[in-house]
């Protein structure tokens, strides 16, 4: 158990450095600087000073070479100091410290909404003897998956902000301005969930052990939750793992479109200033919240399907 | 891993599918709402929420340069003097009056007296001082106001309220300049805080308003300063504000700004496109428009590039161009098509429409002047080179694509092949610096014509590569002039020189739009085409 553990935290700061370092190139492969970028601000060409550009960019280290830089980063990155924004001059840590309750906020709820419905779709879809309701359920999550966040999003605000005034259209204001965002993000998620659980449902209510607890005298609908259910939520669960992900890069859309504050909206900022210090910074730690989750769902398996040990300690029980 | 299963799409699926978009645009579809009727009595009190497009991340007024947040934090300096945006006159704020000697290097203010800044340190010669000496060290966020200051030898205290700022060379713009936002004076405190300090915690100001709270990308909120009494002399109301409060909400999505304007979750709304303006009709809503001051929207030509160093072909493109076609396809309605190298809005512009009216035939013959003869694709050639050039474009505004689409459009009617090259915003600079452009596709806002100079005088950063010539001579003497008609005339005809050489293709003035409900009075552009709030009033 131990030795699976440390092989997985190595196999994440492989992540985490694989992250960094892409990120790293991809910026400094775009043309332009953080620095011009920020004297390009609201593109006033009469008023750009060659030598003044060129001695920012010596304080920012910009005149180095990539190496050097990505060395300078890298060293200060493994100590923790992010260093500030460029930007802003705020430190990147804090930056990222206030603008993360937020999106967790928003994922959070949005990641409850997306299993909660989904599964429950996947559950009534797969347990209802009406063939024409099966066959709608079913074919709303293909539906969900297909269609652009972006628009979903100013849908539901046009629906139910500006017309039925239910909701705010914006802001980060309470439960209020939480619903439609949430809703919106938890849409595309909670479709994919219901296609894997509901496929897989499927496929497990087919099994013999399920013939086996109907023979027994089980009911239909303990069949379907306490047997079915439990091995079919395996993949649902590795999806979910997955999904952490998505929804954190959905928050860039939805807090958009929502004018929401959170990590999404620093993200879409720090790309487009190349504020390669704060894209850095968000990008490690999106890849340390996607790394940590999908460990977790590992280590999840065993709780689900006793049958499931861990590779690497073959023999040894999981406990 | 898990590879999504692939699920057979039921032949319910496409129906459902439209049953409900069909319901939700049903949703969508239209209703008014009634909005409270105005009263033509201006009262005090009350909130305005205003819903702006970003936040630059900074509230420090000296280093904005977006109009999204200098429309909140120009509440809280004062300036120097201000600018009537009708007339282009400077006319007193916190100085009252002003001294400039004969050659424009040398400014002296007198200030008024008790002002105070809302740290309740008062105005003086020094805290001036502190301001100009500051500027400098702002770093790149500052380069509005060091611009306006790049030349200056020594700012010195005269006696308490009077302050002498001293140029090596003439600098006529320098008085415009102190009207604006970006050389708005800040408490002394203020002024020794690092740039980055000021960003984010703003700075202190003697304006009608004070910061009260700012709240990156959410929202700017400011309070009424009580006691205020040193108001611009161009303002209605005297003393202190009208408005208790303004709250600036940043609303990146430019249909949820009109929808919340409409369904009255906010009071105004800026940015304002062509695409948001049917939604906004109806009446409850009123359109405000100003065209901003400045180079207008066009085509910078690098002026070096073998091919355009012929006058001919230039003046073909600028004649080739169908200025009313473009403002009228794809900019805001209301939009003017650029009748100068100057928006009409900036003080010493000259109407030069029938030099910049669309004329095919004539940039035909121009073009087969200058050797550029017609071949069997209908692009020209000369010595067997085909007469292409690139647009660099940058994405700043959502107008810029379907413009150059459509110019590129109008140059291929007349045998110019156009290639549209776009790059990031923050690569502009760096286009420009470098040179490694045909065309670039630009503007600059600006209050005063000095911009001319910096734009296109070949003595300065001169981006666009021009020859020195006689334009020169008239940009440097309208810096050295601070005779109203002496610097009209000069200014006059180095708006004539650009346009006759075709130094720079004018094609449209960039409009600022603003949406109000009909409660709101008293909401007024200024010189800069920004906002000013003092006599802004709900009822």
């Amino acid at each position: 158990m131990r030795r699976y553990v440390i092989k997985r935290l190595a196999q994440a700061v492989g992540v985490l450095w694989a992250a960094y370092t892409v990120s790293f190139l991809v910026l400094d492969f775009l043309p332009g600087d953080p620095v011009t970028a920020m004297a390009s601000a609201g593109m006033d060409s009469g008023q750009v000073d060659p030598a003044q550009l060129a001695a920012l960019r010596h304080e920012y280290g910009f005149d180095k070479p990539v190496l050097a830089q990505y060395a300078d980063y890298l060293g200060r990155a493994v100590r923790g100091d992010f260093g500030d924004a460029i930007s802003t001059g705020r430190p990147v840590a804090s930056t990222v410290a206030d603008a993360l309750p937020q999106t967790l906020q928003l994922t959070g709820t949005a990641l409850l909404l997306a299993v909660v419905f989904g599964a429950g779709l996947a559950v009534v879809a797969t347990y209802t003897s009406q063939r024409w309701l099966r066959q709608f359920l079913l074919s709303l999550p293909p539906l969900g998956v297909s269609v652009p966040t972006f628009w979903v999003g100013l849908l539901l605000v046009e629906t139910f902000s500006f017309r039925l005034e239910w909701f705010p259209a914006f802001g980060n204001d309470g439960f209020q301005g939480l619903v439609l965002p949430a809703v919106t993000l938890a849409i595309p998620t909670g479709a994919q969930v219901a296609q894997v659980l509901a496929k897989s449902l499927l496929t497990a209510l087919d099994q013999a052990y399920v013939e086996t607890a109907r023979a027994k005298g089980a009911g239909r609908w303990r069949v379907h939750l306490r047997h079915a259910l439990r091995n079919a939520s395996l993949p649902a669960l590795t999806v979910v793992g997955l999904l952490v992900g998505q929804l954190v890069a959905g928050s860039v859309v939805v807090e958009t479109v929502f004018s929401r504050d959170g990590l999404g909206r620093v993200t879409a900022a720090a790309v487009t200033s190349q504020d390669i210090p704060l894209v850095q910074g968000v990008v490690v730690f999106g890849a340390l919240i996607f790394v940590a989750t999908n460990l977790l769902v590992d280590l999840v398996y065993p709780l689900l399907d006793p049958r499931i040990v861990v590779a690497s300690d073959r023999g040894a029980s999981f406990a | 891993m898990t590879t999504l299963p692939d699920f057979r799409l039921s032949r319910w699926a496409p129906l459902t599918a439209l049953l409900t978009t069909g319901v939700l645009l049903t949703a969508c579809g239209s209703g008014g709402d009634d909005a409270g009727s105005g009263s033509s009595k201006p009262k005090s009190g009350g909130t305005l929420t205003f819903a702006v497009s970003s936040d630059a991340g900074c509230v420090d007024p000296q280093q904005s340069g977006s109009n999204e947040s200098i429309y909140s934090v120009r509440q809280t300096v004062d300036s120097l003097t201000d600018q009537d945006p009708e007339t282009g006159k400077i006319v007193p704020w916190l100085a009252k009056s002003w001294d400039i000697n004969a050659d424009a290097t040398q400014f002296t203010f007198h200030l008024r007296s008790g002002v105070t800044f809302s740290d309740g340190s008062k105005l003086t010669a020094q805290v001036v001082k502190d301001n100009f000496d500051a500027v400098p060290k702002l770093g790149a966020l500052g380069s509005l106001p060091q611009g306006y200051l790049s030349s200056v030898e020594s700012t010195d205290v005269v006696d308490p309220l009077t302050v002498k700022v001293t140029f090596k060379e003439p600098n006529a713009q320098f008085l415009q300049a102190t009207s604006t936002h970006s050389l708005g004076i800040e408490s002394s405190a203020s002024v020794k805080k690092s740039p980055q300090q000021k960003c984010s915690e703003g700075a202190i100001g003697s304006g009608p308003f004070v910061l009260k709270q700012y709240v990156q990308n959410q929202s700017i909120t400011l309070v009424k300063r009580a006691g205020y009494d040193w108001g611009s002399e161009l303002w209605s109301k005297k003393g202190e504000a009208y408005l208790d409060k303004l709250v600036f909400k940043v609303v990146p999505e430019a249909g949820v700004r009109a929808g919340s304007l409409q369904s009255g979750q906010v009071d105004a709304i800026s940015s304002v496109g062509r695409a948001n303006e049917a939604a906004l009709g109806g009446g409850q809503v009123s359109l405000l428009r100003r065209a901003n001051p400045g180079v207008v929207f066009g085509l910078g030509v690098n002026n070096s590039r073998p091919v355009l160093k012929d006058a001919k072909v230039r003046q073909a493109i600028l004649a080739a161009v169908d200025r009313k076609q473009v403002a009228d396809t794809v900019f805001p309605t209301g939009t003017q098509p650029a009748t100068s190298v100057l928006a009409h809005t900036t003080p010493d512009y000259t109407d030069l429409s029938a030099d910049l009216a669309f004329d095919a035939a004539k940039a035909k013959s121009l073009l087969d002047e200058a050797g550029w003869k017609a071949g069997g694709d209908g692009i020209r050639a000369k010595d067997g080179k085909k007469l292409s050039l690139t647009i660099a474009w940058f994405p700043n505004a959502a107008t810029n694509q379907p413009a150059l689409e459509l110019i590129q459009q109008q140059l291929k009617d007349v045998g110019v092949d156009v290639v549209l090259k776009q790059g990031q915003v923050s690569q502009f600079a760096t286009t420009l610096q470098g040179g490694d452009f045909d065309l670039v596709w630009s503007n600059v806002t600006r209050a005063d014509p000095d911009i001319l100079r910096s734009s296109f005088s070949s003595k300065l950063a001169n981006f666009y590569r021009l020859p020195a010539s006689s334009l020169d001579t008239a940009l440097a003497g309208q810096a050295a002039t601070t005779d109203a008609a002496g610097r009209q005339q000069l200014v006059t005809e180095a708006q004539k020189l650009i346009v006759d050489n075709a130094y720079n293709i004018p094609v449209v003035e960039l409009q600022t739009q603003l949406a109000v409900t009909k409660k709101v009075h008293g909401l007024a552009f200024d010189s800069g085409s920004r906002v000013q709030l003092h006599d802004t009033w709900i009822g």
